[in-house]
Formats: structure tokens, sequence, C-alpha cells
């Protein structure tokens, strides 16, 4: 349930906020931003900052190409298929994850972002809906790269077949990766152990992600005959990333208030 | 002179009977950091269109003050109303009616200071032009496209003052508003956060809270002045009865 305090003003009608306190009549009237146009404007700076910095994207798919380069080396083997196979990959994507995770809310620790952005009469909740979509471009560009460095490395069998499979299921992932990291990231940002309170509180979240994403990848990553993956697992993440799309919509109001 | 500790609520200041409801109405404010409290106790009001200037050393409670008033803190006991809004339940309804030009620019550095605005425009509905207006008015056109990372403080602080007022605010709130400014600079932004506004047919006054350290442009500017120190108020008149002697007998 929304409190009062944290209405957004295109929760109360129109007419309520024509109506200026007597006595203090705006200069301008009182325009109101839409909820998708708020999105697009926040968005739109996430990746612009993105670009120019280039913090996030490089170094989550560096460290995922070093991480399978040392799989590589250190299983002595020449390729993994069916179930190592899936949990090096989804472990490692996840760990690269975490990277990004940490870093989502800095910048708007750092300069101001949050204080500017709660100074506008905007809903809050299209913060939480521009971190997550920033977030998500930021894992398909990651695993553009990993998949790509993993299939060399490690994997024994062509992708080709798989590729369709293993992009529904990395796609359910990443909506749950994507929508937690950004919880998690707007909770730990405002604390001094920021580093370190996100991977804490995000991994034990992430585990199911991770149960059900290598199980589902499993089969596609068997080399003699690629499956489908289940569909209860399909479901599972499915229904994980409505769980906790839900939640933090819910929530992320309350972590921005003092 | 020694600062006057009896009232801590402040009448109108003199001039401004009959000018309307207050814009600012704070009784028994407190706010505390931990066990600390930054703010004790603080009760004042300011008619709308009027301004107060805020004095007082490092650490008085300044900027805790205007960040309550601006919504990003919450008063922890006391009631606060804001351009007749009650903050504790309809805080809501204050954000983008208050302009804040804090410490921080609240701007991004990696961003240009054309893409900074029109990212703060989009947010507050106000279209492009207003932000090349502003640019212009600030004599940042020539630097806009430039990242704020590779521009002095000195230029920030005018891009700053130019998000401050981007939306025409009934309130603005100005901590230090001209630090890190020379004298040309000065004359520049004066006029965008002055009580007028800076558009021409604003049909009303903007109410401002300016905290200085400067006791002769700060009680030039004020209708009222507030003197705090520890984080409560030791001074509270209208601007009329004080003088430099009263401010610096604040800071010592």
């Amino acid at each position: 349930m929304t409190s009062v305090q944290n209405m957004a003003p295109q929760d109360v009608p129109p007419q309520d906020l024509q109506e200026p306190a007597q006595g203090a009549q705006p200069l301008r009237a009182l325009r109101q931003t839409g909820f998708a146009s708020t999105v697009a404007a926040l968005l739109r700076k996430e990746l612009l900052l993105e670009l120019r910095t280039l913090e996030s994207v490089p170094g989550m798919s560096l460290f995922a190409v070093s991480t399978f380069v040392v799989f590589h080396f250190a299983l002595n083997r020449n390729s993994v298929e069916g179930d190592l196979a899936a949990g090096i990959l989804w472990v490692t994507l996840l760990f690269a994850a975490m990277l990004g995770v940490n870093r989502l809310f800095v910048a708007d620790a750092d300069q101001g972002g949050f204080d500017a952005f709660l100074l506008a009469p905007v809903d809050r909740s299209a913060m939480f809906v521009a971190k997550t979509l920033a977030l998500l471009a930021y894992l398909v560009v990651l695993e553009l790269v990993a998949v790509a460095a993993f299939a060399l490395l490690l994997l024994g069998s062509p992708l080709g077949p798989a590729l369709p499979g293993l992009a529904v299921t990395l796609a359910l992932g990443d909506v749950g990766v994507a929508v937690i990291g950004t919880l998690v990231a707007a909770l730990a940002v405002r604390t001094r152990a920021r580093d370190l309170l996100g991977p804490l509180l995000a991994l034990p979240l992430f585990v199911p992600i991770v149960i059900g994403g290598a199980r589902a990848t499993s089969p596609l990553l068997v080399a003699s005959h690629p499956a489908w993956p289940a569909l209860r697992w399909l479901l599972t993440l499915g229904l994980y990333d409505l769980v906790f799309g839900l939640i933090a919509f819910a929530l992320f109001d309350f972590l921005l208030e003092d | 002179m020694a600062p006057s500790t009896e009232p801590t609520r402040a009448a109108a200041p003199r001039g401004s009977e009959g000018m309307g409801q207050a814009a600012l109405e704070v009784d028994g404010l407190i706010r505390r950091y931990g066990e600390r409290e930054a703010l004790s106790d603080v009760s004042l009001s300011l008619a709308a269109g009027h301004t107060l200037v805020v004095f007082g050393p490092n650490g008085a409670g300044k900027t805790t003050l205007l960040r309550v008033l601006a919504t990003l803190l919450r008063p922890h006991a006391g009631s606060v109303r804001v351009l007749g809004s009650d903050l504790i339940h309809d805080a809501w309804q204050v954000r983008g009616r208050v302009g804040l030009l804090g410490h921080e620019p609240l701007l991004y550095r990696e961003l240009t200071a054309h893409e900074n605005l029109r990212f703060h425009a989009r947010l507050h509905g106000v279209d492009e032009q207003r932000v090349v207006e502003l640019l212009d008015a600030v004599s940042m056109s020539t630097r806009a496209a430039e990242p704020l990372r590779t521009l002095s403080r000195g230029m920030v602080q005018r891009v700053a003052v130019a998000r401050a007022v981007l939306h025409d605010p009934p309130l603005l709130l100005l901590d230090e508003p001209y630090a890190n400014l020379d004298p040309a600079a000065v004359e520049l932004v004066a006029p965008l956060i002055g009580a007028a506004g800076d558009r021409d047919g604003a049909d009303g006054l903007r109410t401002r809270v300016i905290c200085s350290h400067d006791p002769s442009r700060g009680l030039t500017e004020a209708d009222v002045v507030l003197g705090l120190r520890g984080g409560r108020p030791v001074l509270l008149r209208a601007a009329s009865e004080v003088d430099a002697s009263d401010i610096a007998e604040l800071y010592r």
C-alpha cells in the first residue's frame, strides 16, 4: 500500500495540484511529467553516463572472459558440457553482474543525483524501472561477449543449436538479476559498507536464479543431443521474476526516503 | 550587541502585514543525526515573497534546515509547512515547487552542462527553450557541450544556479549561492536567484531562504534574519532591526 507521503503527483486528482496554497502562488504553473517520459529521461541519462565513463559493462565483460580463461586452465579439460558447463556459465555471469549492480547508483549517490531526483515532481518508481532497464541492457551486452567467450574457451560442441533456448533462459534470468540487483543496490548505496553489503544481500537472493538457470541450461549444453529446457525451470524463473518485480516495485519508494 | 535569545518565533517582518499567508511556518522543529540534535526547537514564519537569511558558524544547522525545507530530510519533531503543505504528510506537494542550490551542484560530472539541464528539464516538465535561455543567462552557451568535470568550479556553480531556477520555483533555498563565483559571475547569477525571478511577466515574488556568511550582502537581501548556533535559534528578527555587529556576535 502506498502511504500518503509516498504518493506521486499523478496519483492524485489534477485539480488538487492546480490549487497552490494561498500566498504561495507558483511563478510558473506546475506541470507534470508522465511516468514513461520520466523513465525515458532517466534511462537516457544512465546509458549516456555509461557510454561516457565505461565503468560497468567493460569491467563486467572482462571479468567474465577472464574467469572463463581461468576455468579453461584450472579444469585441465578441453571442453565441458551438461551440468558443469551450465554451472560455470551461470555462476560467472552472476559474479560479473554483481560488478554492475555495485556501480548502479554510485554516480547518483556521489554526485547528488538522488537529491535532484527527489526534488522533482515525479513518481519515484520511475527510477526503479529506469535502473532495472539499464542493468538489463548491461547484462545483455555482457552476455553477448561472455557467451561467445564461453563457447570458444570451454564448450566443446557448437553453440548454434542451443542458442534459442539459451536466449530464453538467459532473458528470464536477466530480468530477475536486474530487478533484485536494482533493489539491493538502492539499499546498499547509502551505507558506508556498500561494496560489501551489495553482494552479501544479493547473492543469497540470486541462488534460485542460479538453480533455475543452470538446470534449464544444462540440457542445452549436452554435446551429443541438446534438448530444450524443461518448462518447469523456465516457469520457476518467470515466477521468481514476477514475485520479486512486484516486491521491488512496492518497496523502492521507501528506500529513497530519508 | 549580544544576539537576542528571546523569541524563537518571528513575526512577519515589518512592512509585510497583509501580504498574505506565510510561505514557511516552522514550529518546534527538531532534526537529529543519530543522538546529536542538528536543529533544536526552531520556530519561525516567513511571508510569501520575503527573504529569510540564515547566519551561523559552520555546523550551526543551516544546511540541515535547508534540506528539511526542501523535503530531503524529515523533521523528527515539530511541524513544518512549506508553501501551505505539511512536510510530514504532504511533502510530495512541495516537490517541484522548490529550487535548491546547495553545496553540491546536483549535476553529473560526466555529462555536459546542456545534457544536465535537459535532464532536469524533462523531470520538471520544462521545455528545451528554457534550457537554452538559462545557459545564455549564465554565460555558459559556449561551454555547454563540454563535460562538467572539465569546467572550473565557478562555471559549475553557474550551471547549478541555472538548474535550481530551471522550473521557476516559488521557493528558492540557497546555500551560499555566490560561493566560487567571481564578481562578474555574481552579477550574472544575481538576477536569476533574486526575489523577482528572472522571467518577464512573473506574477509573484519568490520566497527565498539564503544561508550566508556575508553580513553586508546578507542583510541587504534579507527581510528576516535567523541566527543559528549549535542548531538553536539565537537570533530571529526583522532585518531592519539587525546590524552587522549582531551577526558578528554569532561567530564569536
